[in-house]
């Protein structure tokens, strides 16, 4: 039957990254390892066995600076078979409802019956542009999608809840965002790196796209960013194992008043 | 025009969430503050009796949206119900808890309404530009941004444990409106099917007041065994640290960190985790922090309120024995 797939991904900081501000109050990237967002790993793995499995073309996009252009190497050595990144200066604050218009400008250029996504970034952690772009496309959404199942025209997929799960019947073509336990993602192996050296990577601008930075001004601004307070760590409760389990439960009940 | 504050009641088979209580509990010091009234939106099927714990915690207002299509959530009928009564009614803000649905809704209504919404917020102000600023943690809680917007209403889903129950006033009465929104074909592409609730007496983890969590230090998943019996004796949810569910002997539903829950319960008690950076990230927030851990320069020591340096299968079970007595007192 062939299906299309779009996978929309987003380069982000490595988690063992340590976040740090710069003179000018700002999240410095600098020295910081970047990869694919883990989720989004999934969404592309996912993409790639259904392509294997039904025929059809998984095309993986991003929006961000230059630097994103290995991750998109890295979805083509994984197995996808095409890559578009906006790439533009004047993309510099955005916010969930300007990414979502972006994407949903160049999504609507591409032939889907299936778009793919991460459940959450592990940088802004908002959950927010696959879902506002599904509504764009006036296609319907599943969030946090542990199991897929395409049939003809239709998928079934298993969503996690709060303390469960779902089973829902979706109407192709629909946007679906993965989460962890989906499935296990492949590392690129050599011949796909070499592979993805000779697929096409576009590079698009604001002005590619038709689309002006004055419509795209951030709906949500950031006032400023701050750095947790260091917790004040380091007692230990002395004393045996007994002794210590005793007075610790005390400390609890009686100075932390938490039990 | 009517400004309001409404506060989203999740609730599932006529049990509201915790989350939406504590939302409607902080919501009411805000409406008091601003001087606006307080709004609470219930969507669902067989609600009647639900409007009276509604009002104990501080509502104005409930509008009511009560019919068989709407008996379970599913992100179509909910959005265009919401949709809706926002367009209608145009309220200040509309918070919701940051919750499997809150998730869900709340980016596609913001997208529908063309405005902002503050993700997974952990802390609310009233504000003379924006009505409300809020603070969210990004990077998991390495680091937080601090967000508003000009563009109304204002949206936001808030984290669970944020804010503080209040005392329900169980003789205080609201307005309850009943609303009968449409919904058309175009909502009903995705239906579901099915619902399975996993069967545990346990909270669930981003609500739970008590977390004991385990990591590598725990050595297999048979161990678990003896946080379990301590969550019992607490009413705590169980976590796992990245080591212990990639290891495969705890589900992912269950990892406290950056790539899986945040948390921020009243008391965490970290048994056999070292305290990777990622790990911190998602349980930092914790009011109290407790370490077991054999490991003296274990990094978990350096952000817990009490360690405890020991073989956690020693004193875990003491600890069990401790707790219950002053759980029996």
């Amino acid at each position: 039957m062939g299906v299309n797939i779009v996978v929309c991904i987003k380069q982000t900081f490595d988690t063992e990254a340590k976040i740090v501000l710069d003179n000018n109050g700002q999240i410095d990237p600098n020295g910081v390892n970047m990869i694919i967002n883990p989720y989004d790993e999934f969404a592309i793995e996912e993409g790639i066995r259904l392509k294997e499995k039904f025929g059809g073309e998984v095309t993986v996009v991003s929006l961000g600076g230059s630097r994103t252009q290995e991750a998109l190497r890295t979805a083509l050595a994984m197995g996808a078979d095409k890559a578009i990144l906006v790439s533009d200066a004047a993309l510099d604050r955005v916010d969930e409802w300007t990414v979502a218009e972006v994407l949903t400008k160049v999504v609507s250029g591409l032939a889907y019956d299936l778009i793919l996504a991460g459940r959450i970034a592990i940088d802004d952690g908002s959950s927010q542009v696959a879902v506002r772009l599904a509504e764009n496309l006036g296609i319907p959404s599943v969030s946090s999608v542990l199991k897929i199942e395409v049939n003809e025209g239709e998928a079934t997929v298993m969503r996690e809840i709060d303390g469960g799960t779902e089973l829902i019947a979706v109407n192709l073509p629909c946007l679906l965002t993965a989460q962890k336990g989906l499935n296990e993602p492949r590392y690129p192996s050599v011949a796909g790196i070499m592979k993805a050296k000779k697929k096409e990577l576009k590079s698009l601008t604001l002005q590619d796209l038709n689309m002006n930075a004055e419509d795209l001004v951030a709906k949500m601004q950031i006032a400023r960013y701050s750095l947790p307070t260091p917790r004040q760590g380091g007692r230990k409760v002395p004393g045996d194992a007994a002794a210590a389990a005793r007075e610790l439960a005390r400390l609890l009940r009686e100075e932390a008043k938490v039990l | 025009m009517a400004k309001a504050i409404w506060i989203f009641v999740e609730q599932r088979k006529g049990q509201i969430r915790k989350v939406s209580l504590e939302l409607l509990s902080q919501g009411r010091k805000i409406a008091t503050e601003v001087g606006e009234p307080l709004v609470a939106v219930i969507v669902g099927h067989g609600l009647e009796t639900l409007a009276r714990d509604i009002a104990g915690y501080g509502a104005d207002k409930v509008i009511m949206v009560d019919d068989a299509k709407f008996a379970e959530y599913s992100t179509g009928p909910f959005t265009s119900a919401l949709n809706q009564l926002i367009r209608q009614e145009e309220p200040q803000a509309v918070l919701f808890g940051n919750t499997a649905i809150g998730k869900d809704l709340a980016p596609r209504l913001a997208q529908r309404l063309g405005v902002g919404l503050a993700s997974d917020c952990t802390d609310m102000l009233v504000d003379h530009e924006s009505f409300l600023a809020f603070k969210r943690p990004i990077y998991a809680g390495k680091a937080f941004a601090h967000v508003k917007t000009n563009v109304r209403p204002v949206l936001a889903t808030i984290r669970p444990n944020t804010f503080p129950l209040a005392t329900p006033d169980l003789g205080r009465d609201a307005e309850v409106v009943r609303a009968n929104p449409s919904i058309d074909a175009s909502d009903l592409k995705a239906i579901v099917k099915e619902v399975v609730i996993a069967a545990s007496k346990r909270p669930e983890l981003t609500e739970a007041n008590i977390i004991v969590s385990g990591g590598r230090g725990m050595k297999g998943p048979e161990n678990y065994a003896i946080l379990e019996e301590l969550a019992d004796v607490l009413g705590a949810a169980v976590g796992a640290s990245r080591a212990a569910v990639d290891a495969g002997w705890r589900e992912h539903k269950y990892q406290v960190g950056q790539t899986g829950k945040t948390v921020s319960p009243n008391l965490y008690i970290a048994c056999g985790i070292s305290g990777a950076i990622q790990h911190l990230a998602g349980m930092g927030s914790s009011k109290v922090i407790v370490a077991i851990n054999k490991d003296p320069e274990a990094n978990i020591f350096n952000v817990a309120d009490y360690g405890i340096v020991g073989d956690l299968f020693e004193v875990v079970p003491l600890l069990t024995q401790e707790c219950r007595k002053l759980v029996q007192d």
